[in-house]
């Protein structure tokens, strides 16, 4: 089949998709977006995690033929139109957040998902909004600290206007 | 066909960084920016025109024996290019890490569920999944060798391998087998001597590395009948020196390039997909990709050693250690793998960081039907630890003491023996290190309004009814680098040129970077010996020698070395060029701010200008102290490079009635020598405190008669943001004499000791034994 959807932005389309395909196999293997990954391919570890129409989903989880005609954003569309670092993206750098890596796009789309309906998280719910998104390396301290400082400087960005 | 065409040049080319800090700095890492772009190309994320996917049908049996395999349906399917046995294998069948003893693919007989039978190429990975399943295999099922009582017994139980079949120093189906013996041994002597004896039995389930990025890489034949091989991996000469012989091809024509690698942990030590693309690739004359699933990865790499120890202690009515006696069993599974170098680890490190006059250690490492076992972080010393600590506190308790001081009162210290005879030769703080986690501030007592500060959460379990706080403390110690008398080496090369007026450094190796951050460290090094800004780092392939394995703790003190000795040597040459030609005489030249300067004299020249349009570039070999084999009876000898040691304070709040345990705060404190780059040093101790928590109370890859039942994310669960507690790590920096700045290894020592604290705070809380771990509820509310 053939699948067409805007992904970052951009109109793409896949043909010859095989109708078991996932989302996270037409992105990475298709439309040359591999920047989601996939580390459990079973919706357990969010390393996929991606915006579909605004909410962020695990790529891996939706049917490629689900997307047809949708809004697909990740992380490769996180930073500024001048391919600026976004303030997560700058923020898990500036913590040490990022190790391996594999986790961090999800991470990246979970943070940034979290910041946008809420400014302000307290830990705990920086830990509910992430309890999806497993990371192996960092043990989370420091992922902890990218979102609060990604946080602080979002609001402290508000704040200064 | 050339690596250009592969997708994901990024960082499969150069990656420059224009600025950033020396060494004692935390400087963004060179890959960063890439990462969080998720424009870093991961071994799995790699693409090439007309690429085929790879992969493996694997045994559903633990032991069985091969009658026949068909492939004829197989071969038949629309899309399907190849599919091979282990018949057209061109070059050795097996291989292996110590000891060559895994078939690369099965020949007669399957060995463990999940061993690889055969291999498909097609032109999707739909395809190729089809394809593999319509292999007819036609096995005889045979009873597995599962038990230390079934491997212990061959005449009754059959052998894993035939005994003439052994390639190492096996016997029955013990693969290896290490005892140390220090003092007058155990004897009822010695035992009369101690005024309070304690015994303990432990147990140690399997755990798994769950890496998140699956084994994978991409296979690319080449014009001339070689292999480029991009692939996540710790050692790109190791798998090459498997590799060649099995592809009957030189090893000059085996290229290996390090692709983007998501984690590693021990389990990326070990062949995986490397072989079967490669063969694949030469086959089929088509580039090769596999990518394993989660469910394929449980199968694919070797898992940590579950253990079976028996220890006891006795000690002096004011708590002096008299002896240890221990037997450690460990199961190594199908195939050798590293269980030599594990038991070694168990038998040389089981007595924990203490002084103990008489020792009889005994480590067994043996061959079983069960899923082979090998490397993962703390490697042999992991499970030992939970045994020497639950018995530090079982022998506390029987004394009356606080099992802080008795750790403390018989604490190693500088100059202090090893059973085996070596002498402890740099700083060894283990007092000081419980003593600074026990100092800590406790954290706040438990807050019950907010539901998600509670054991269960938000499923809502309790209010706080039946909550109870425990601590527990622990220690532990951990070899740095590769041991009993290993050639243990690395090589780097540092070129220096001028770029656009500036002077540019770049580092070549082949050290993995599996995430731990060498590639920041290697070019804070390459600044601060050279006094440059700008550094490119070289994509790590076998172009260069080995840098040795990005294992043991050992990548910083050994490929951080070898850089440091070839920017010393180009500060040499460079130093000599300006003598020869600009007649310099200073004594006290050093390069600092891109320029050549003296202290006496100020600014001699720009780096640019001395090196105008002749670069200068070196490359050296990096050895650490060389060390010994260890007496195989007796342990004795200078077995390791250095040691590491790390305490812990975990403080825990357990449902007791529901046995949910919810981690509240894990402190470490480590001695890391000096801390090259202070945030990924951290990184590194959270990283490693983590999988700790995992093994203490979550983490098990679950076996019944020799087949996983729990190969999945959903049902082998790592420890999430919920599960982990805030994680205090303090940090000491004593230096090392002997490493290159005084540095020492820090990745496993933190996974060696914390699991203990957190099993001791459980113990605390709940007055419950726990003698295996991970503890689950069934452990705490006796149902199991």
């Amino acid at each position: 089949m053939r699948v067409v959807f805007t992904a970052n932005g951009r109109r793409v389309e896949a043909d010859d998709v095989w109708e078991g395909e996932s989302l996270l196999y037409v992105l990475r293997e298709r439309v040359g977006l591999p920047g989601s990954k996939n580390a459990c391919e079973q919706g357990e570890c969010g390393s996929c995690t991606v915006y579909l129409d605004g909410v962020p989903v695990c790529a891996c989880l939706v049917a490629a033929g689900q997307v047809q005609g949708r809004q697909v954003r990740t992380v490769e569309g996180l930073n500024g139109p001048d391919g600026a670092l976004a303030p997560v993206q700058q923020a898990f750098l500036d913590a040490g957040a990022v190790q391996c890596g594999f986790c961090t796009p999800g991470l990246l789309v979970q943070t940034d998902a979290l910041l946008a309906r809420d400014p302000r998280p307290s830990d705990a719910d920086i830990r509910e909004a992430l309890s999806g998104n497993l990371c192996r390396c960092t043990g989370y301290e420091k992922i902890m600290d990218a979102v609060r400082l990604a946080a602080s400087r979002i609001s402290g960005a508000e704040d200064g206007r | 066909m050339t690596a250009r065409t592969v997708r994901g040049e990024k960082n499969l080319q150069k990656i420059h960084q224009a600025s950033g800090d020396g060494i004692g700095r935390s400087p963004q890492r060179p890959d960063g920016a890439l990462k969080v772009r998720g424009e870093f190309a991961y071994s799995s994320d790699l693409w090439h025109e007309d690429m085929l996917w790879g992969r493996a049908l694997r045994s559903p049996h633990p032991r069985a024996d091969i009658l026949s395999v068909d492939v004829s349906a197989a071969l038949a399917l629309p899309g399907v290019y190849a599919v091979l046995t282990h018949e057209d294998i061109p070059g050795a069948k097996f291989y292996g890490l110590e000891i060559a003893d895994q078939p690369a693919l099965a020949i007669d007989k399957v060995r463990y569920q999940g061993e690889p039978v055969a291999l498909v190429a097609a032109d999707h990975p739909e395809t190729a999944r089809r394809a593999a399943e319509r292999i007819r295999v036609e096995y005889r099922v045979l009873d597995p060798i599962t038990t230390e009582e079934q491997c212990l017994d061959p005449e009754r139980y059959g052998y894993v391998h035939e005994p003439h079949e052994y390639k190492a120093l096996a016997r029955g189906n013990v693969c290896h087998e290490q005892r140390v013996v220090s003092g007058r041994g155990v004897t009822d002597e010695v035992r009369a001597l101690a005024d309070v004896v304690v015994c303990g039995e432990y147990e140690v389930g399997m755990q798994d590395q769950a890496f998140l990025g699956p084994e994978s890489g991409l296979a690319v034949p080449a014009e001339d009948g070689g292999v480029d091989l991009y692939v996540a991996t710790q050692w790109l000469h190791v798998d090459r020196q498997q590799m060649a012989p099995v592809l009957a091809l030189p090893e000059e024509k085996v290229r290996l390039t390090l692709a983007g690698v998501g984690g590693a942990f021990g389990g990326r030590e070990d062949l995986s997909m490397q072989i079967h693309a490669c063969l694949l690739a030469l086959h089929t004359g088509k580039p090769v990709k596999i990518v394993y699933s989660r469910d394929e990865s449980f199968f694919g790499h070797v898992h940590r050693h579950p253990a079976r120890m028996r220890y006891e202690h006795g000690a002096t009515r004011d708590g002096r250690l008299v002896f240890a006696d221990c037997r450690i069993v460990l199961d190594g599974g199908a195939y050798a793998s590293t269980s030599p170098a594990v038991a070694g680890n168990a038998a040389s490190l089981g007595h924990g960081p203490y002084v103990i006059p008489n020792v009889r250690m005994q480590a067994v490492a043996l061959y079983s039907n069960n899923p082979p076992c090998g490397a993962m972080r703390g490697f042999g010393a992991v499970q030992a630890a939970f045994g020497y600590e639950s018995q530090m506190d079982r022998l506390a308790a029987a004394l009356g003491m606080d099992p802080v001081e008795l750790r403390q009162l018989n604490a190693f210290s500088q100059g202090d023996f090893m059973p085996t005879g070596q002498q402890i030769d740099a700083p060894a703080p283990v007092a000081e290190l419980l003593q600074r986690a026990k100092d800590r501030p406790l954290p706040p007592p438990l807050d019950a309004s907010d539901l998600r500060n509670l054991p269960g959460a938000l499923s809502n379990t309790t209010h706080g009814e039946g909550v109870v706080r425990g601590v527990g403390y622990s220690v532990g110690i951990k070899n740095v680098g590769f041991s009993e008398g290993f050639d243990d080496y690395s090589t780097a090369r540092v070129r220096l040129e001028a770029i656009g007026g500036e002077p540019v450094a770049m580092v070549h190796t082949a050290a993995a970077e599996v995430g731990q951050g060498g590639v920041t460290v290697h070019a804070q090094i390459a600044r601060t010996e050279l006094g440059v800004e700008r550094v490119t780092i070289h994509p790590a392939n076998t172009e260069i020698g080995s840098a040795g394995s990005t294992s043991a703790s050992r990548q910083t003190y050994m490929t951080g070395g070898a850089v440091k000795l070839a920017a010393e040597a180009v500060r040499e040459v460079l130093f000599d060029r300006g003598r020869r030609r600009h007649g310099w005489t200073h004594r006290d030249l050093a390069l600092a701010g891109g320029a050549v300067v003296s202290a006496s004299a100020g600014v001699l020249m720009p780096l640019a200008e001395l090196l105008g349009d002749e670069p200068v570039e070196q490359t050296r070999v990096h050895r650490h102290r060389p060390t010994a084999a260890l007496d195989r009876e007796t342990g004795q000898g200078f077995g390791h490079v250095q040691y590491s040691f790390c305490a812990n304070r975990a403080v825990v709040d357990v449902d007791v009635e529901l046995g949910l345990v919810k981690l509240v705060e894990l402190t470490a404190v480590q001695d890391v020598g000096r801390a090259l780059n202070p945030q990924a040093v951290v990184g590194q101790i959270h990283g490693g405190c983590t999988q700790a928590i995992g093994l203490a109370v979550m983490e098990e890859i679950v076996l019944a008669d020799g087949k996983v039942r729990n190969a999945s994310f959903t049902d082998y669960l790592i420890p999430t943001v919920l599960d982990t507690p805030s994680m205090p790590v303090e940090l000491l920096e004593l230096p090392d004499p002997n490493a290159p700045y005084g540095l020492r290894g820090v990745g496993e020592a933190p996974t060696v000791s914390a699991t203990p604290s957190i099993v001791a705070a459980i113990r605390q809380a709940t007055g419950k034994a726990l003698t295996r771990i991970p503890v689950r509820p069934e452990h705490l509310t006796d149902t199991s």
